[in-house]
This record gives structure tokens, C-alpha cells and sequence, in this order.
């Protein structure tokens, strides 16, 4: 058997090995960045949630100013203590529209009474088409989005109160 | 009193590895006669890592809170077979559970085996201790399964509901069994390069140990995809998963090694690449573990992350392999290679049958780790999933299943006859499945389609070499390969089968609704509140019906409270031409349930066909074996 061919093994080893070794030394980073980050929001129009709720389109995101689009339901349990913290910043001067994701008008007028609205428009995405487009896999999440329509950030989870200096400094990025 | 039992044992076990070890070193560099008492202390240990794992099922099963593993993985609520169960549930239960099979096979390997010239027994055991010493070290500074708590805790935090099924009591231990078994033709290997006595000796005393590993470990995985069949919930046999390729690539290279070994042991040839492939293998076990145990993988096997262990691990896989790599470039020289073979013989198809199944290997562990390599590169995350696996590795299966027909009809050395001529009726069968799919199902892919033609063709060809001589008086040998061969076309039916013509509803339905899924009329009859000894759940009554006779299927979801989490219980229901599999899941705001149906025709026929490739392997076994003991008859003499 050849010299080179005795060796390739034990050489193939080693190259392996510092693969792995390099890989368990830089841990991967378990947050997935959001892959929408710098681009346009997807194109869509959606009906209003609620008759007495403006609807939403991408269009009505490119305005000059920065907004945040929320991606919520009635029956997300995070999302009653999220709306509290949208309220907040809102009252910061945060514009901000939402999409309910299956939900019914009843539903979302009852959550809308008994948690509060921080909502400018809501759209109803009744089959999650929209959220998918979005790249959004799970309620809550919400997007920072600037005047031109431009996805600026993806925030996965929901919006708790420490997080909101943050997102006061994205959308003023964001500006 | 008990814990701390299982830990002496574990140290006293320890300590006897090293010295199993040094007395190797002593005994290959001087003349020291050192092969009784070798075999000695490798009997003891293997019965020393019994005492430990007994203490730690023991500890289990008496819910002992003072136990820091129990408390992290167990509950006094739980089912009796659970919590024993629930012992290698974790990491450092099977890592211990480990040990004891590398050291029991140790111990099982010094009691047994007749053939090996004695340096090379000594050398191997020498090398089995060595392997074992590692994986204590593992257990007793990184992964101590006895750690006590103080103060114990009043209760424990439970065991991951995914695991509370039959299937967790069996699949693992089978699988370690296959697994670390492998670790005895690694230690001949490397015990044969040691003493340079690479011959068909040793091909003969390495091939049962082979032969047993790959039996469990085919039986381990068959029943590893039975469990993710219909306890994940998802109607799938097989998702490339990163831990379910960590046991196919043992497999994979054990399968090659089964098959290169015959032609070490019958003709003196292949030498250096059946030493290789017998490093390889284990090789393949370890790094196994190491991806499944250091996390480095996302998996759906959610195991947690620990940096250290993975660390541990790793040095243990790089002192290993490389020594035996090492070894192998170093000594790989002295090999000569044995007695020629021409073009056109059993040989040959040995060596291609080996060459696809090791690029089908390289194609699996480069998919596994492609993922690791390209975000350590550019930090872009990716999976790699089915649709390379399936594309890439299934076109080379299918060509190996191909040649698995022509392979035993030829003879060692030269083949003059015209063998393919006996391939006629086999070829004939297979043109006859495509045409009926085309006629049938003008529209299914190109895999599923060749699969079920190959499939034809296999079933018939493998049974060719019981044909023209008595049956009866072929080898029990023979009998195997037969069994495993025909096993091969029995799984890939059912493969092809599920790929081409499963059909699924997925639909919100109330009560008294009905769907319909391939042939079947599902009907919702009920949902009704139900509970278990650990949890509470919904149970849904399905009532299915093809035209004659109803079957009432119940499937479940569960909500356990320690660890809180939800569990669908799919229910199945088998019929001789297929499984109709039934998974209810939540409430929907409108009064309905998502009901979710798979009519999967001939699916069964996966797991069958693995159990009969296993069956053919014992009965391979049983044949070597008891043909090695007419042979010497005085085996019993010898040792006692």
C-alpha cells in the first residue's frame, strides 16, 4: 500500500479535528437574524380585524416615518402582557400597526377592551399568509420598519419592558 | 449506601483498565506471559461496570432524591418502567451505560474467543482497556451519574414525556449494544497491527463480533424509526436527523467491514482496507456520540449543550482514532496483500459492494457536518436535509441493491460461467413492477418508481443462491445472507411504497364530521376527556371504514405537568396492506379539532424488512458459530 495512501487517513482525521475543535471553541449563535433585515416589506393588502379599525398594506408602511408592525392574535397568552409594553411606547411617540393572525373580530374586540390598543391599523391575516411572507414563524414578533417601507428589525418573542430602550433606539436608527 | 457502591465500582474498574493496559505494554515488549491474567482482570472489570450501571438502575427505580440525576430526570409519579428506563434517559446514565457494554464486550471478548493467536488476544484486550480508561475518565471527572444532592430534594423534576414510551426501554440499549461492540473489532484491529498478524485468523475471530454488533445495531435503528414513526407524531420513518446519522454511519461502515472481512477470512485479501474499515467503524461510534453528546448539532434530539464535555469527548476521539490511524500508516506497509483475484469474481463484487457503501458513508457524514463547517465559515446557518440525502445517496443504494443480486452468485477468484443468464427471471420481474407502476401510477418520481422495480428484481435474485443445490444442507450462512438480502428488497418496497403513494388530510373538523383519506371514510365520532397516571389529555374517537367493517381509532394528546410539555399519542391502525395513522390535535376557536390522517400503503414492510436484515444476520452468526465449535471440539478443554 502506497505511503500517501496509508497517511490519508490519519490526515483527514486532523483536518477534522480541527474543524471541530475550532467549531466547539466559537459556540454558535442560537439567535436566527432575520433574513428580511434591510429589505422592503412584502408587498400585501389585508382587510380590517375590526369594522371599526383602519385595515393595513404595505403601503400604508412607507410613510416618511418609522413604524412598528406587530404580529399578534387574541389568542397568544404573551401577547397580553406584550400589549402593555406597546402601550408604553406608543405614549414614547411610537407609531404602531398590527397584524392578527387567525383571529376573529369578537375575540380581538374583547382582547383589544380588556388589554388596551396601542394599534393605529390592524389587519386580519386570517390564513397567516402575510406573517409568513414576513418570515415570521410565531406570535408575538414585530418589525421596525422605516418611511421608505424597509424592514429595519425583527424582533422574535415578545416586546418585554426592559427591551423597550432598545426599540425606541431602532426606530430612531430607523429614521 | 447504594450510589456510592455504583462510584467505588466505577473507580476499582478504572483502576483495573490501567493496569489491563500496562500489562499489555509489559507483555507484547518483553515475553512476559501475561494472557491469563489479562483475560482475568477483564472479566472482573466488565463485572465491576454491571455493579455500577445495577446501582444506578437501582437508584432510579427507588426514586432516591438524594441522587442528583434522579432528581433531574425522574419523579415518583412516574410509572415503574419508567423510572428504570429513565436511568440512561440522560447523559450521564448513558454514558455509564456506555462503559459497561465496552467493558462487558471486553470481558464477554477475553472469555470467548478461541481464535485469535494469544499476542494478538493480549494486545486487543490491552486495547479495550485503554478505551474503556478513556470513557471512565469521562464519567468520573466530566459526567459523575452518582453525584449526590445536599439537601435532597423532596421530588424530582420528571422525565421528558417524549421518552416515556416502551420504545425508550429498548431502542437505546440496543443501539449502544451495536454500537460499542464495535469497539471489539476495533481492539483486534489495532491488536493485529500491533502484533502484525493480519490473516484470515484473525478475519475469523473478528467476524461473530461483527456480525453481533451489526445485528443490534440494525435491530436498534429499525426500532429507533419505529419509535420516531409513531411517537413523534409526524408520519415519518426517517428524517436525517444529525443522531439519526450517527447510528447509520456505523452501520454503514460495519456493513462494509461484514462483507470485507469474508474475503480476508476465505482468501487472505484485503488486508489493510478491512484493518481500516474495522477502525472506522467503531471510529464512526464514537463520533457519534461525540455529535450527539457535545451538542454541537441541533437535533431534534434536544440534548443540552456542554462545551466541557464536548471538549472531553473530542480529546478522547482524537487520542483514539489518531493512535489507531497512526498505527495503521505506520504499519500499513508490512501488509502483504493476499492471493490475486481476476475481473469477474465474488471478490470484486465484495470491493464494489464496499467502495458504494463507504462513498454512500462519506456522503452521509459530509451532509451531517456540512451544516457545522459553513457557519463556522461564514456564520450562515443551514440544514441539510432530505432532499440531499435522498438525491444523492438514494441513486447509489439503489445501485447497490442492484448488484446485491449479481454479487453471491459468483465464485472466489475467477467466475468463467455465465452467471448472469441465472439473472433472467429476476431482470424479467423487475421490467414487469415498472411497467405496472407506469400503468398504475403514471405519475410518481423517479426514486420511488426505480425502488420498487429494483425491489422486485432483489427479492427474486436474492434467493438464487438456494436454487440449484439442496436448501437444506446450504450453509446456515448462506441462510443468512438469503434472509438479510431478501430483508434489503422487503424495506425498500415498503420505502418506495410510502414514497409514492401515501396520502394525507390534515383538516379542523367537528364532531360528526367525516374526511376521507385514500380509501378510507374517517369519521370524528367523539372527543372525550381522558388521564393517565402523569398526565391528563383529550382522546379522540375516529371511526374509519373502507366499505366493509369499522375501525375505531383513539388517538391522544397529552399535557404532562413535570417537565410541562404536550404530546400527540398518533394512533395506528394496521391493516396487511398498509398503516392508517391518526394524530388529533388542539381545539380550534370554531368547536372543531385538527384531525390529521395518513393512509401509508405497505409501510410496514420498513421495519419488517429491517427485522428480517437482522434475522439473516443472526442466523449468519449462528451458523459461524456452531460451525466453529465442530470444528474444535475441545474448545471446552481449552479453558477450564
Amino acid at each position: 500500500m502506497s505511503r500517501a495512501g496509508r497517511f490519508a487517513p490519519l490526515i483527514l482525521l486532523v483536518l477534522l479535528l480541527a474543524g471541530l475543535v475550532w467549531r466547539l471553541a466559537t459556540p454558535a449563535d442560537t439567535n436566527v437574524s432575520s433574513k428580511l433585515e434591510g429589505k422592503a416589506v412584502p408587498a400585501f393588502t389585508l382587510p380590517p380585524a375590526l369594522p371599526s379599525k383602519l385595515a393595513l398594506a404595505s403601503a400604508d408602511l412607507a410613510t416618511g416615518k418609522p413604524r412598528i408592525v406587530n404580529v399578534f392574535a387574541s389568542w397568544c397568552v404573551p401577547c397580553i402582557t406584550e400589549v402593555h409594553v406597546l402601550q408604553d411606547l406608543r405614549s414614547k411617540g411610537v407609531t404602531i400597526d398590527g397584524i392578527a393572525v387567525r383571529d376573529t373580530p369578537e375575540d380581538l374586540a374583547d382582547f383589544l377592551a380588556r388589554n388596551g390598543d396601542p394599534y393605529e391599523r390592524i389587519g386580519s391575516d386570517a390564513q397567516s399568509r402575510v406573517q409568513i411572507a414576513l418570515g415570521s414563524s410565531g406570535v408575538p414578533e414585530s418589525f421596525v420598519i422605516d418611511g421608505r417601507g424597509i424592514i429595519r428589525y425583527q424582533h422574535i418573542g415578545p416586546i418585554a419592558a426592559s427591551d423597550v430602550p432598545m426599540i425606541l433606539w431602532k426606530v430612531e436608527q430607523a429614521r | 449506601m447504594i450510589a456510592e457502591t455504583g462510584l467505588a465500582a466505577l473507580w476499582l474498574a478504572a483502576a483495573l483498565a490501567a493496569l489491563q493496559f500496562v500489562l499489555m505494554v509489559l507483555a507484547l515488549s518483553t515475553d512476559v506471559e501475561a494472557g491469563r491474567t489479562i483475560r482475568s482482570i477483564a472479566v472482573v472489570q466488565g463485572a465491576l461496570t454491571v455493579i455500577a450501571f445495577a446501582a444506578l438502575l437501582l437508584v432510579f427505580a427507588r426514586s432516591d432524591m438524594s441522587v442528583a440525576l434522579v432528581v433531574e430526570n425522574s419523579h415518583t409519579a412516574k410509572p415503574f418502567i419508567y423510572k428504570v428506563a429513565g436511568a440512561w434517559g440522560n447523559h450521564e446514565g448513558s454514558m455509564l451505560m456506555w462503559v459497561t457494554i465496552l467493558s462487558v464486550a471486553g470481558a464477554a471478548f477475553a472469555l470467548l474467543s478461541r481464535r485469535t493467536s494469544e499476542r494478538t488476544l493480549v494486545a486487543a484486550l490491552g486495547a479495550q482497556a485503554a478505551l474503556a480508561l478513556g470513557f471512565y475518565a469521562f464519567l468520573l471527572i466530566a459526567s459523575n451519574p452518582f453525584a449526590r444532592l445536599f439537601p435532597a430534594a423532596a421530588e424530582g423534576r420528571g422525565l421528558n414525556p417524549l421518552l416515556q414510551d416502551p420504545g425508550l426501554a429498548f431502542h437505546p440499549p440496543t443501539l449502544y449494544v451495536g454500537y460499542v461492540g464495535l469497539s471489539v473489532a476495533f481492539s483486534l484491529a489495532v491488536g493485529a497491527l500491533l502484533t502484525g498478524e493480519v490473516d484470515s485468523r484473525l478475519a475469523r475471530a473478528m467476524r461473530p463480533w461483527v456480525l453481533g454488533a451489526w445485528i443490534f445495531l440494525t435491530l436498534g435503528i429499525t426500532a429507533g424509526s419505529y419509535w420516531a414513526y409513531y411517537e413523534l407524531g409526524w408520519g415519518g420513518y426517517w428524517f436525517w436527523d444529525p443522531v439519526e446519522n450517527a447510528s447509520l454511519m456505523p452501520w454503514l461502515a460495519a456493513t462494509a467491514l461484514l462483507h470485507s472481512i469474508n474475503v480476508l477470512a476465505a482468501r487472505g485479501a484485503l488486508k489493510a482496507w478491512t484493518m481500516m474499515l474495522a477502525v472506522i467503524a467503531f471510529s464512526m461510534s464514537m463520533v457519534g456520540t461525540f455529535l450527539v453528546r457535545s451538542g454541537i448539532l441541533t437535533s431534534v434530539h434536544a440534548f443540552a449543550i456542554d462545551p466541557e464535555r464536548g471538549t472531553f469527548l473530542l480529546a478522547l476521539l482524537a487520542i483514539y482514532v489518531g493512535a489507531a490511524f497512526t498505527l495503521f500508516a505506520l504499519r500499513g506497509a508490512t501488509l502483504k496483500e493476499g492471493a490475486p483475484f481476476e475481473l469477474v469474481s465474488r471478490e470484486t463484487g465484495l470491493v464494489i459492494n464496499n467502495l458504494l457503501l463507504s462513498v454512500i458513508l462519506g456522503i452521509v457524514f459530509l451532509g451531517t457536518l456540512y451544516p457545522l463547517f459553513v457557519e463556522a465559515v461564514s456564520g450562515e446557518k443551514l440544514s441539510v436535509g432530505a432532499p440531499y440525502f435522498n438525491s444523492v445517496a438514494g441513486p447509489l443504494a439503489l445501485l447497490l441493491a442492484a448488484l446485491i443480486g449479481v454479487g453471491p452468485l459468483l465464485k472466489w477468484r475467477s467466475e468463467s460461467r455465465p452467471v448472469f443468464k441465472s439473472l433472467t427471471v429476476p431482470a424479467l420481474l423487475g421490467v414487469t413492477a415498472l411497467v405496472i407502476t407506469f400503468i398504475v401510477a403514471p405519475d410518481v418520481g423517479i426514486l420511488p418508481r426505480l425502488g420498487l422495480t429494483v425491489a422486485a428484481y432483489l427479492a427474486s435474485a436474492s434467493i438464487l443462491p438456494l436454487i440449484g443445490r439442496n436448501p437444506l444442507r446450504a450453509p446456515l450462512a448462506t441462510w443468512g445472507m438469503v434472509f438479510a438480502h431478501f430483508g434489503i428488497a422487503v424495506a425498500l418496497t415498503g420505502m418506495a411504497m410510502n414514497a409514492a403513494f401515501t396520502s394525507e388530510r390534515l383538516a379542523v373538523i367537528k364532531t360528526g364530521e367525516t374526511l376521507s383519506v385514500g380509501p378510507w371514510t374517517v369519521v370524528l365520532h367523539d372527543v372525550a376527556p381522558t388521564a393517565g397516571k402523569n398526565w391528563t389529555g383529550i382522546e379522540g374517537e375516529l371511526r374509519a371504514t373502507r366499505g366493509q367493517g369499522i375501525v375505531v381509532l383513539s388517538p391522544q394528546t397529552r399535557y404532562f405537568s413535570n417537565p410541562p410539555m404536550e404530546t400527540n399519542e398518533s394512533a395506528i391502525g394496521t391493516f396487511w396492506n398498509g398503516q392508517l395513522y391518526t394524530v388529533i390535535g388542539k381545539p380550534d376557536p370554531s368547536g372543531g379539532w385538527q384531525v390529521r390522517v395518513w393512509w401509508k400503503p405497505f409501510v410496514t414492510l420498513i421495519w419488517a424488512g429491517g427485522a428480517l436484515i437482522a434475522f439473516g444476520g443472526a442466523l449468519a452468526l449462528l451458523g459461524r458459530v456452531w460451525r466453529r465449535r465442530r470444528r474444535e471440539p475441545n474448545w471446552r478443554e481449552r479453558y477450564a
